[in-house]
């Protein structure tokens, strides 16, 4: 059931999504950011808006913003300002916001992602710039008053705005997800988009298709995953579309998606928007950057996802899909490599692909609490690789494991697993299971080859599966055949 | 023992003349005399003080502690003290205290100064009379009918009339060097950025900039230094040495080039003050002193540019004053905009709400190029002109107001006339150049200030020639009948 934009119109889409930094302390102050911590125990007298109180700028939250700049083939400005952005609301402890304005820390990027049919497309970044999260307001177990927490505020973020270059609500998606993979490859954010670490605002107008002007645009706040994301934005569409066609008009308005109705609703209208008083912070001197700080950012760049998929590709000889898979995630592609050193790359990533993240997807846990981790599963692959256990065996242990029955030599020696590779005894295998079958041997020997599985199948299960298969089949065959 | 200087008060203490907590109860007791008719606290900490006259006076038993150990002061109460209530002279924070306190009370702390009490201020600062304060208006030890000037009002009104040896005060257009000049003290604004404004409540941040009132340069000279530094909590203060104010003092000041300019000598400067600070370029001259004229031609657009920057910041800063986390609150607010408007319309004196809503005005959307942005390029022309003069001449020397002090109420109605009160004082901060005021005559029988401006950090050099003067004159020893004995 996939979504299409009704004929002769089109979508204009753009991104704006908060990221919080990982930095240990907030972006003006030495207070923790950990998230879950009982309300207002983060909140330091900076966080909490006192009186004298002053910002003092969190040196790795720009390393991380810069880090950011240099991944997506942006500029990284010579000079930003810091600049108050004035709203009244109780979880915004000074009464305006710092963040950046004119003069922000990154400026035209651009981020290539894949469309379905296999074609890129390259989405502009118009820019990032930093600025420090707000706390939250608290309904729930409270009546008649509202609670307030601040422990996020002061989070550093960057908000990452991206060109109006987005077309359809997959595309939408598509920018999304590689903007989170991103994101957590260079390690400047965890991710988590439930605690709220990556956020999407969505802007979307519609237009005739050939038109050139771009129509009236709503902003769709706070949309917290990549599903509701694509919702939303359809939903958007649809509704801009039957207002136009009705012969009604587009307000421009901030509009909130309802999960649980897949639609959006009005939130308030550009004519009650904030005046937000933006003025460079007295308090913050502007931020220059010499060269070899960026240089120095740059050399520690890590390989990023696209370079990654790459280079498994062509250095290890992986599929496009595989490599794409095991890339998707930078958890997974750790674990990959970390498995796959020293040994055969392609049957790690089989093992990777279809064992192991099948069974993590069968009990809903991710590959960072997987049960079995790349070293375990190494050992287990090395028994496979010295014949001590077959392939079909090593399912098995693979299971066991799974169920936390312990290190793959472990299981091998508790169950007796060890492959039979002394060829007298599977061909004394072979010939009891002859002898027990005189009518298959002669059909068998009268030119039914199909059923060679079937003496197969029964020296396996007389072995518990243990005998050798390269094997089995050859001696198999020699004594068959007479 | 009031009429001592610091290095007279220390020097008795050293001896053990006199121990501190005899120094402190000696101020206690003046000001449980004498402030009622002036004042100048908002609050006194007498025991707090007492404590810190114990530990002063151990370490000065044992032989320990340096020259400002033991002696008292008075704090304005911008600064934040731990524990002790800080309102800034405003209802907003009648009942606020800090649980830190601001880098230089930290820093006076340590160096074993003893905290008297919190001095009255205008409210957030905001005011060139101390009228504006919640906490009343302060009077003028040398006439109780005339304000003290301000915002540092308290702070020179304690120091002036002997109710404290020196005092902290701030400087946002003129606040330690008009009330300095309009009772007879030395006050210095040093360099934006060599004093901390951390734990400092801010008015206008760009701006602000934290020194002391004191009876002499010298006096001066000695609390600086002990507060200035570079603070790693405060972006804007600036990582350099600090100078020896102390041992600067006692150089000659022969061949020191002195600039007067002509725009400070223009129409309306009153007759008097001209003829004092004239008869003190005259005593600088006789003490080697080269005076040349020197122009500073964007000073006249001081007022105006001040009047955009200030009130925008400060309508920033005090949005934090919402009666959500601290501060006034409202009675029983219905919903989240009673709360804000009736917290802040109670808590705020209509002279802080003027500048608020002029602030709010300056920076609104289709504004902020036409006002803020404008303004900010004057100040680049008015630093550009001092710049210039700097060039040319190491000090530059002025009035630091138009007038003497006036009568109490005399201004309230006339916001206007009330601002051009600084209109010497404001280039100074808006270029970011040290400042001084210090006395240089009387009109009948008030005092008259006479301002020094020096380069960036050169506080050191005009410390020196204040103390120079000082003793070659004696108008800073001149008391307010009834407050010497």
């Amino acid at each position: 059931m996939s979504f299409a934009i009704r004929e002769g119109w089109e979508a204009v889409i753009g991104l704006e999504v908060h990221c919080q930094l990982r930095t240990v302390s907030k972006i003006f102050s030495g207070a923790a950011t950990a998230y879950g911590a009982a309300p207002n125990t983060q909140a330091d007298p900076v966080t909490l808006g006192f009186p004298g109180v002053l910002p003092v700028l969190n040196a790795d939250a720009v390393r991380y913003a810069v880090t950011f700049g240099l991944a997506v083939d942006a500029q990284v400005a010579e000079r930003c300002v810091f600049a108050r952005k004035h709203y009244f609301y109780p979880d915004l402890p000074k009464g305006y916001q710092i963040s950046q304005y004119e003069q922000p820390i990154v400026a035209h990027g651009r981020l290539d992602i894949e469309l379905d049919n296999g074609t890129v497309k390259t989405i502009g970044i118009t820019r990032a710039h930093m600025e420090e999260d707000a706390g939250k307001s608290l309904h729930e177990n409270f009546t008649g008053v509202t609670g307030i927490d601040l422990n996020r505020a002061g989070t550093p973020l960057i908000e990452i705005v991206s060109e109006p270059d987005i077309r359809t609500p997959a595309e939408a998606v598509a920018y999304l997800k590689k903007l989170h993979q991103l994101v957590v490859y260079l390690g400047i954010c965890d991710g988590n988009m439930q605690e709220g670490s990556f956020r999407c605002d969505a802007n979307v107008s519609v237009r005739r298709k050939g038109a050139e002007k771009f129509g009236t645009r709503t902003e769709t706040k706070n949309v917290n995953s990549f599903r509701y994301v694509e919702k939303a934005i359809e939903f958007e569409i649809e509704r801009q579309i039957e207002v136009l066609e009705g012969g009604g008009k587009i307000v421009q308005e901030t509009r909130l998606f309802n999960p649980d109705t897949g639609e959006t609703r009005a939130m308030r209208t550009k004519e009650d928007a904030n005046d937000y008083r933006y003025f460079p912070d007295p308090d913050l001197l502007p931020l220059e950057f010499d060269n070899a700080f960026v240089a120095e950012l740059l050399a520690q760049l890590p390989e990023l996802p696209d370079d990654k998929k790459e280079r498994l590709v062509k250095d290890l000889g992986l599929t496009v899909y595989d490599a794409s898979v095991l890339v998707s995630e930078k958890a997974i592609a750790d674990y990959f490599e970390k498995l796959a050193s020293g040994r055969d790359a392609k049957i790690a990533a089989n093992w990777v692909i279809n064992d192991l993240l099948g069974a993590l997807n069968k009990a809903g846990k991710e590959i960072d609490t997987s049960p079995i981790g790349a070293e375990a599963l190494a050992g287990l692959l090395k028994r496979i690789a010295d014949k001590t256990i077959s392939g079909k065996i090593a399912k098995e242990v693979f299971e066991a494991m799974l169920a936390g029955e312990g290190e793959a030599d472990a299981i091998i020696k508790a169950r007796g697993l060890v492959q039979i590779t002394d060829e007298s005894a599977i061909v004394k295998a072979i010939d009891e299971i002859m002898a027990k079958n005189p009518g298959q041997l002669a059909e068998y020997r009268a030119g039914k080859d199909k059923l060679f599985g079937f003496f197969v199948g029964q020296v396996m299960k007389a072995t518990q599966g243990k005998a050798n298969p390269d094997a089995l089949n050859r001696l198999l065959k020699e004594k068959l055949a007479g | 023992m009031h009429t001592s200087s610091l290095k007279e008060l220390a020097a008795g203490l050293k001896a053990r003349r006199f121990s501190s907590r005899e120094l402190t109860q000696h101020y206690l007791g003046r000001i449980e005399r004498l402030d009622p008719g002036l004042n100048s606290y908002i609050t006194v900490t007498a025991e707090r003080a007492l404590k810190q006259a114990d530990a002063a006076d151990a370490l000065l038993a044992q032989g320990q502690g340096g020259p400002l150990t033991g002696i008292p002061l008075a704090q304005k109460d911008i600064f934040c003290t731990a524990g002790v209530r800080t309102s800034c002279g405003s209802k907003m924070l009648d009942k606020f205290v800090a649980p830190y306190d601001a880098t230089i009370v930290k820093k006076l702390d340590a160096a074993g100064m003893v905290m008297l009490g919190k001095a009255n201020m205008d409210e957030f600062a905001m005011g060139s009379s101390n009228e504006t304060s919640f906490y009343g208006p302060v009077k003028n030890p040398w006439d109780v009918t005339r304000v003290p000037g301000g915002s540092s009002g308290g702070s020179v009104a304690a120091v002036a009339a002997g109710l404290a040896p020196i005092a902290t005060a701030t400087d946002t257009g003129g606040s330690i060097r008009q009330p300095a000049a309009l009772t007879n003290l030395t006050g210095i604004k040093p360099t934006y950025g060599r004093v901390s404004r951390f734990g400092m409540i801010a008015f206008a941040s760009s701006l602000d900039q934290a020194g002391v009132v004191a009876r002499s340069a010298e006096d001066a000279a000695a609390v600086l230094q002990a507060m200035s530094g570079f603070d790693p909590l405060d972006s804007t203060s600036v990582e350099r040495p600090v100078d020896d104010h102390v041992a600067a003092l006692d150089r000659p000041i022969k061949g020191l080039r002195i600039g007067l300019p002509k725009e400070y000598f223009a129409e309306g400067l009153d007759a008097g003050s001209r003829a004092a600070i004239e008869a003190a370029v005259k005593v600088f001259e006789s003490l080697g002193a080269v005076v040349k004229e020197v122009s500073l031609p964007n000073a006249p657009l001081s007022v105006p540019t001040y009047y955009v920057v200030a009130p925008a910041e400060a309508s920033s800063n005090l949005a934090r004053f919402d009666g959500v986390r601290y501060g006034h609150r409202c009675d029983n607010p219905v919903n989240l905009k009673d709360l804000y408007e009736r917290s802040r319309g109670e808590g705020f004196g209509a002279e802080v709400q003027r500048r608020i809503m002029v602030g709010t005005y300056v920076l609104s959307h289709g504004y902020y190029d036409a006002y803020y942005l404008k303004a900010q390029k004057v100040r680049r022309l008015i630093y550009d002109d001092f710049r210039r003069a700097f060039d040319e001449v190491d000090l530059v020397l002025g009035p630091t107001a138009q007038n003497v002090a006036f009568k109490l109420g005399d201004k309230t109605d006339d916001p206007v006339a009330m601002y051009l009160n600084d209109i010497y004082t404001i280039a100074a901060n808006l270029a970011g150049i040290p400042a001084m005021s210090l006395p240089c005559g009387f009109v009948e029988g008030l005092p008259v200030g006479l301002q020094l401006m020096g380069n960036f950090f050169d506080e050191s050099r005009m410390l020196n020639a204040a103390h120079q003067y000082q003793l070659a004159t004696d108008f800073h020893k001149q008391w307010p009948k009834g407050f010497a004995s």
